[in-house]
Parts: structure tokens; sequence; C-alpha cells
């Protein structure tokens, strides 16, 4: 992009102080080249990206509030909304008209600031992750060099909101439900940045955008696809608890606490703790998605777009600017392929698993998730400085010096062994439960 | 060591803690109806518990002083709604050996064939609710698509999904419809394939078991202490059931098996109600072989023929009361009695019944007129809700729903 001599040069300049004095704080060196890009560009295109962003992050939520209804009807053999509008698409936006026109009821006793400010407490936060979220390469608001650190920072920040809901509700339920995802916040955040510091340390930055810019290439170089699954498998879990889902949704244990932290709430309000925990749940997927699955980048490598446009580098003007074009799109349906998918994971889950009790939930956190995430960063730096050069595993590398010399022979060798590999640790992990669950039984 | 004390800061010594009495219910959404639990919490642990009943009282007992047995009858389908038949059972049976009325043996095998259907369907009612309570949800519409066909069964039968209101003293309303042995033949078939599904889902589920085993457990002697029976005994290892014990209707003409546990957790009394669904699938396949007369259809048949013989004799100018009649334990209607007015002679009864709670238990006493004198029923659901503050004190909060739920209580079985 073009510097634009035009603009004051003092706020790169303050800028450039402040990440000085950020590194001399904390003896690191954040690599930031603000001044490459003009300021206003930089200002009016984060505001811009992220205005749209939040702007189909609304609607996408209010479809997944649908899509979460039909899947779960599709799973216990019902029907699901199917009277407003074509399938019961309309059916979140007539709930949400119903809900503006319900009366914003303050109980009594409660602490009216605080109760009013408990929702946008909690669904401010879950917006600002779509800032950070790399949509495509393009399509990313705020590329923040410490963007892993600071997403984290945002989520611990809409706890404090149900916290807040359910101290001011002067509600037993609510209080009660207030503090248990006060715990379970402070329990699942160690294994969630945890199983981030694996790609941290594989990419070798924080940069959520540099996360994905690293995992460039088919689903093999994918962090969360064969270099470490463990890590995936932690951040979904942990990533379940963040946004109290199934079987992790103590805070509003309907059975327990009739509805937890916003039993009292009617209204908008109400609306948006249910409005923000959608998107919190849309966000944790996208981060899922960005850190371990290759962000927006396509399965099959550049193959698809090989096949489709084999002379795109001989495009010029105005077809080269479609091509382009073209790419974003493509990246952007990669990325939500694949959103939706962990989104439907989260989904499925809820439709099957029952709820846990809060000491166990602890105990799950504690005893077990939080050791593994210390182990596995210990397995992902010796796998790091063992297996990995030129930024590719040597895991990876067979597939694509097979596929390179045409050697079609050695690369289903390498899948047959990695699936077995797989099958392997599959069935020792079975065996392992079935006896944990036998030793269960017997304990008693 | 003194500490130093600056106003307006709470140093260890100043803060309180405080105890949290919750008033859980009884309006609240795993209470199953409207029980209050006046419960002390420290924390997420139970300190005390105790149950506030009578919300749902609707004085069913003294509504029988006031009205004949006949019109007192539907009534007693509000008693426990979830098994109707058990309670019609319990009184009709109670009526009939007060007035020594002989019940054919037909009706015996369309009661025991009603009443194990109805004990699949209130056992898949709790099993749905139970896992509810747990937090999980599918499993309440899995159990509702079955319990459905159980309901399209009982309509075509009586024209009723919930309150029936089928049997009559010495017999049944009307016979069984053409064809529906066929019907029930057919489901109870498909059924255990289906609690197979169930137990898929949820018997090896770590979540399940972590929320179930070890927790809530009863022994015998506390079982007869408070008067738990049904399930919740058998979870214990005591194979207390009356159907076996003393059995009525036709029980000893068909095998089957008492499930029992081995600890008397909760888990223990989720395995012996799904061991128990799979038993009556048993006996209700054994009374579809056995009931006499078979289908319906053939009954009608038979009853023509008998009349065309009659009609022949008559003809022939023989005595057609010669002629050899149906047989009586073919007929579904025993005694042509005027219900309305129906007088049984004055006698004292108790008749106790295993009902998919318990055992469920009506005394009665008639004193000549059309009205009795007293009725008044044991609940098994009130002897089980009893036992609920022992297990819970010192348990944590969220396994209230693992033990409330496990005890399977229906509250208006307990206020009636």
């Amino acid at each position: 992009m073009n510097q634009n001599s035009d603009f004051p040069n003092w706020l790169p300049l303050l800028v450039n102080k402040l990440v000085e004095l950020i590194n001399h704080t904390f003896h690191t060196s954040i690599a930031l080249d603000w001044t490459a890009l003009a300021p206003v560009t930089l200002v009016v295109w984060a505001v811009i990206v992220f205005s749209l962003i939040a702007l189909v992050a609304q609607v996408a939520v209010i479809f997944l509030v649908l899509m979460e209804r039909k899947i779960l009807a599709w799973l216990t053999q019902r029907k699901g909304p199917n009277r407003v509008g074509p399938w019961g698409a309309l059916q979140t936006l007539a709930d949400g008209v119903k809900l503006l026109f319900k009366e914003d009821i303050v109980p009594e006793g409660a602490n009216k600031f605080l109760f009013m400010m408990a929702p946008a407490v909690f669904f401010l936060p879950a917006f600002v992750f779509f800032g950070l979220i790399p949509f495509t390469d393009k399509l990313l608001a705020v590329s923040l060099p410490a963007g892993a650190l600071f997403v984290f920072a945002i989520s611990s920040i809409s706890v404090l909101g149900l916290v807040l809901a359910g101290w001011a509700s002067n509600n037993k339920y609510s209080l009660l439900g207030g503090m248990r995802s006060a715990a379970q916040a402070i329990s699942y955040e160690i294994p969630l940045v945890m199983a981030v510091l694996a790609t941290v340390l594989f990419s070798g930055s924080m940069n959520i955008a540099d996360i994905v810019r690293a995992q460039q290439g088919p689903f093999w170089n994918w962090y969360g696809i064969l270099l470490t699954p463990l890590s995936l498998l932690i951040f979904f879990i942990s990533s379940l608890a963040e946004v109290n889902r199934v079987p992790f949704d103590l805070p509003e244990a309907e059975s327990e606490l009739v509805s937890g932290y916003n039993t009292e709430y009617t209204g908008m309000k109400f609306a948006l703790f249910f409005l923000a925990e959608y998107a919190a749940l849309f966000a944790m997927s996208g981060l899922t998605v960005a850190f371990f699955v290759g962000g927006y980048y396509s399965p099959f490598g550049t193959f698809l777009i090989d096949l489709l446009t084999p002379h795109h580098e001989t495009l010029t003007g105005v077809m080269s600017s479609v091509y382009q074009f073209g790419i974003q799109c493509e990246m952007l349906f990669w990325f939500m392929l694949k959103t939706y998918l962990f989104i439907f994971l989260a989904m499925w889950v809820r439709g099957t698993l029952p709820r846990l009790k809060p000491d166990q939930l602890m105990g799950f956190s504690w005893k077990f998730l939080i050791p593994l995430s210390i182990i596995n960063v210990f397995a992902v730096a010796v796998e790091k400085y063992v297996m990995v050069s030129d930024g590719r595993s040597v895991l990876t590398m067979v597939p694509i010096l097979s596929i390179q010399n045409n050697n079609i022979g050695s690369w289903f060798a390498w899948i047959v062994g990695v699936s077995v590999v797989f099958m392997a640790f599959f069935m020792l992990m079975s065996d392992m439960l079935t006896k944990k669950l036998k030793a269960r039984l017997a304990r008693r | 060591m003194s500490t130093l004390q600056i106003p307006g800061v709470y140093t260890e010594q100043g803060l309180k803690t405080e105890d949290l009495v919750v008033n859980i219910g009884p309006q609240h959404p795993s209470t199953h109806g409207v029980l209050r639990l006046i419960t002390t919490l420290n924390g997420e642990v139970v300190k005390d518990m105790v149950p506030v009943i009578g919300y749902l009282h609707r004085s069913k007992e003294k509504m029988a002083e006031s009205r004949s047995y006949f019109q007192y009858q539907p009534t007693i389908d509000r008693v426990e709604y979830l098994s109707s038949f058990f309670d019609h059972s319990v009184f009709v049976s109670g009526i009939e050996s007060i007035a020594k009325l002989k019940v054919p043996k037909r009706v015996k095998y369309i009661r025991m064939i009603t009443m194990e259907l109805n004990r699949i369907s209130s056992h898949l009612l709790w099993f749905g609710t139970f896992l509810l309570d747990l937090g999980a949800t599918s499993t309440l519409f899995y159990a509702f698509r079955e319990r459905e066909e159980i309901f399209k069964l009982f309509e075509d039968l009586t024209g009723a999904r919930m309150m029936y209101n089928y049997y009559r003293f010495g017999g049944v309303n009307a016979d069984l419809p053409v064809g529906w042995i066929e019907q029930c033949r057919e489901f109870v078939q498909s059924f255990p394939a289906k609690i197979d599904e169930y137990e898929t889902i949820v018997t090896k589920n770590p979540i399940f078991l972590d929320r179930t085993v070890g927790i809530g457990l009863l022994d015998f002697d506390t079982c007869m202490r408070y008067g738990v029976t049904g399930p919740s005994i058998r979870a214990t290892g005591i194979p207390m059931d009356l159907r076996k014990d003393a059995p009525y209707l036709c029980y000893d003409e068909v095998k089957f098996d008492v499930p029992v546990g081995t600890h008397g957790d909760v888990f223990d009394r989720y395995l012996v109600r799904m061991a128990e669904m799979r038993e009556s699938v048993k006996i209700i396949l054994q009374c579809l072989d056995q009931i006499p007369g078979g289908d319906t259809a053939n009954v009608i048949a038979k009853t023509k023929e008998v009349e065309a013989a009659k009609e022949a004799a008559k003809a022939a100018g023989e005595d057609p009361k010669a002629v050899p009649g149906v047989d009586p334990d073919w007929l579904s209607v025993g005694q042509k009695i005027n219900l309305l007015t129906y007088k049984p002679p004055a006698g004292e009864v108790y008749h106790v019944c295993e009902s998919p709670r318990g055992m469920l238990g009506c005394h009665m006493i008639s004193d000549g007129t059309a009205k009795a004198y007293r009725v008044k029923w044991r609940g098994a659901s009130f002897s089980n809700l009893s036992v609920l503050p022992e297990l819970m004190i010192g348990k944590l909060y969220p396994d209230l729903m693992a033990i409330f739920g496990s005890l399977d209580v229906i509250l208006p079985e307990v206020d009636r």
C-alpha cells in the first residue's frame, strides 16, 4: 500500500513509542512495521472490515440459532421450526421481535446499574473476537502481533459479564450460576491457552494471521491434523467449556439452576445473552479453524484452483482483479465450511451428552486436561526440534516429495502408515476407556 | 499476633460466611410437579433438606366417600396419571374380592397386558426425564417415540391416551378391538431393539457413569425404615416383587425374572428399570400367546357359531340350553351388573399390586351402601420421596437431580 505523505506522522511515532515501551517492559521483541502502512488506510480499513464482519456475524449468529434447533430436531427425530418463512428461516427473527416487545423487568433488590451492564459486558467481547479472526488473508480487521494472547484476554472479560449478571440479579440460582461460570472460566482457560501454545511454537508467531499463513498448503500442513491432533482435541474441549456448551453448561444448567445467570433477565437483555452465546460459539469455532485447521486454506492446496484456472498468471487488468476476488471467495468458503463443521460438532455433542457436575468439571480440567496440555507442549517442542525442517514436518514432507516425483506408491504407503498409527492410537484410547469404565463400576 | 485494623477493610477474621437457603420449587424444572425442597446449601454442598408436600392435594380419598364406586372410578386415573391402570386394578380387585365376583380369565389377561404395557410407558417417561435432569436432551424424544406407540395401542383399546377408566367390577369396559393383539405383538417384538438403542447411548457413557455410579446409595435397612419399594429396593439386591411374592391376576402362569441390582446406587436403579422393561416384554408376549380365546375375531366367530347351534337346536325341537355355550373364560365383560347403583356387601379389604414405582395399595371399607365408607391409598411415591433428605445431606447440589430422578417420584401420587 502507498505511503500517504499528507497525513501527519505523529500517530505511527506514538505507536512505535508504545511498542518500544512494551518491548522494553516485557523484554520481548514484537516485530511490527506499522510505518509501512499509512495510518489512515490502517484505521479506515480496520473500521470498514470490522463493521462488515460484525454485520455478517450478526446474521450468521441469527442463523446459528435456527441451525441449532434444526440439528437438534434432526437428532431427535422431530421437524424443528418450519412455520415462519421457508424451512422456518425467519423463526429467529420472529423470536427476536417477540423479545423486543417484552416487558423489561428489573427484579426487586437488584443492583440496577450492574444488572443493566452485565449483558453488555458479556455481549461486547464476543463481537471483538470477530475483528481478530482472519476470514481470508485480506478480510481481517486487525492483525495484532500478540493476537493469540489478546483473544483469550478478551474472552476472560465475557466471564465477568456472567458473574455480574449472577450477582446483580438478587437471585440465588443466578448467584450459583455466576459463581460456577467464574470457576469454570478460570479452570478451562489454562488448557485453552496451552493448546494454542503448540501452534505458536510451530509457527513462531503470536499473530493469528501469521499462524494461519504458516499452515499454507493442503491438509497435511495444518497443525491440528497431523502435527498436533492432541492440541486440537484439548482446544475443542476447552472451547466448549469456555462458551458454556453441553456438557459444560453448568452456569445455566436448566434442571438445577432453572436458567442460571440469566434467570431474571427478560426482553432484549435476555436476547443479548442469547446472541452473545452463539456469537462466542461461532468465534471459538473460527479460532479453532484458524489455529489448527488451516484457516482459510483449501484442504486440496492449490489443486482445485490450478484445475479451474490453469493460466491465471497470464491474466491482466480486470480479469486479474476478478481472479483475485474469486480467490478471496474461495478462501471465505473454506473458512466458513470448516467453522460450521466445528459448530455442528458442538451441536452434535449437545444432542448426545449429559451434563457434568461442578466437582467433576474442575477435576477434569485440573487433573486431566492441564497436565495433558503441559505434556503436550513439551511433546510439541520435541517434535519441532526433531522432525521439522524448513517449517515443514518430516511427516508432511513424504507426501509432498512423493507427489512431486509422481511416486503414487510411496504416497499410498504414507496414507496407510498414518492411518495405521491413528487407528492404533484410537484402539488404545478405547481400550483405556473401557478399562477405566470397568474400574469405575468395580470401585463402588 | 495482632492484625492492623484499617477502617473499611475486612480482615480474614471479620469475614462471615453464611449458608444459602434455597427454596427449590414448588415451580422448578426438575421437581416433576409441585414439590418444594427447602435446601440449605454451603457452596454446592447440601447441608439440610426438608421436602414440603401438599401442593397437589385434591382430596382423592375423601372424594370416594361422596360418590358411588363407579362415579369415583374416573378420578382414580388422576392419582397416578402415568400408570393409572395399576390404580384401577387395585381398586377394582378390592371391590371384586369384597363382593366375591368371579373374574373371567380373559379379563385377567387383558389386565396383565395393559398393566405391563403401562409399566413400560411409565418407565420410558422416567428414562427420558431422568436423562433430561442429568442434562441429556435427546433421550427424552427417543423414549417418547416408543411411548407414543403404546399410547396408540391404549387409545385403540380404551379411547383415551392417559386417563383410561377401562376396568370394570368383574370385567373390562369392552373387549379388545379386532386385530389389537397382532398390533400389540408387533410393537412388543420390536421394542427390545429400541431398549438396546437407549442403552447404547446411555449405559456406557462416561459422563452418565460419573453422575450415577456410587451416588445415592440405599441399603436394605434404610429401605425398610422408610418403606421404600419397587425398583429402588430391588436395586439394593432384594428381589421384592409382589408379582412373584404374592401373585395376583395370572402372574403365576407366566415366566419372568425379577431383575435386582447389587449396590443400590442410582446406576443400579437405572439398570433395574431398563431390565424390567425387558421382563415386561417377556410377560406381554406370553400373555398374548396364552390369552383365552385369542384374538377378538376368534371370540366373535365362536359366539356366532354357538348362537347358530342354538338356533339349529331350537329348530330341531331340542333344548337350546343343552348346547354348550362359549367358555366363560373367554368373556371380557364378566358380571352383568348395573354399575351406577352397584352396592357391594359390607366388608373391608386391603389390596396391593406392584406398580412401576413400588407397592401400590388401596384400603377400602364398604358398609353395604353404594358409596365407600373409607378409601385409603398407599402411594409408593410417598414412601420413596421420604428417603430423599437422608440420601441428599452431605451431597452436592447437582446430585439432587440424579438421586431425586432415580427415585421416580410422581407428585400427584404423593399428595393424592
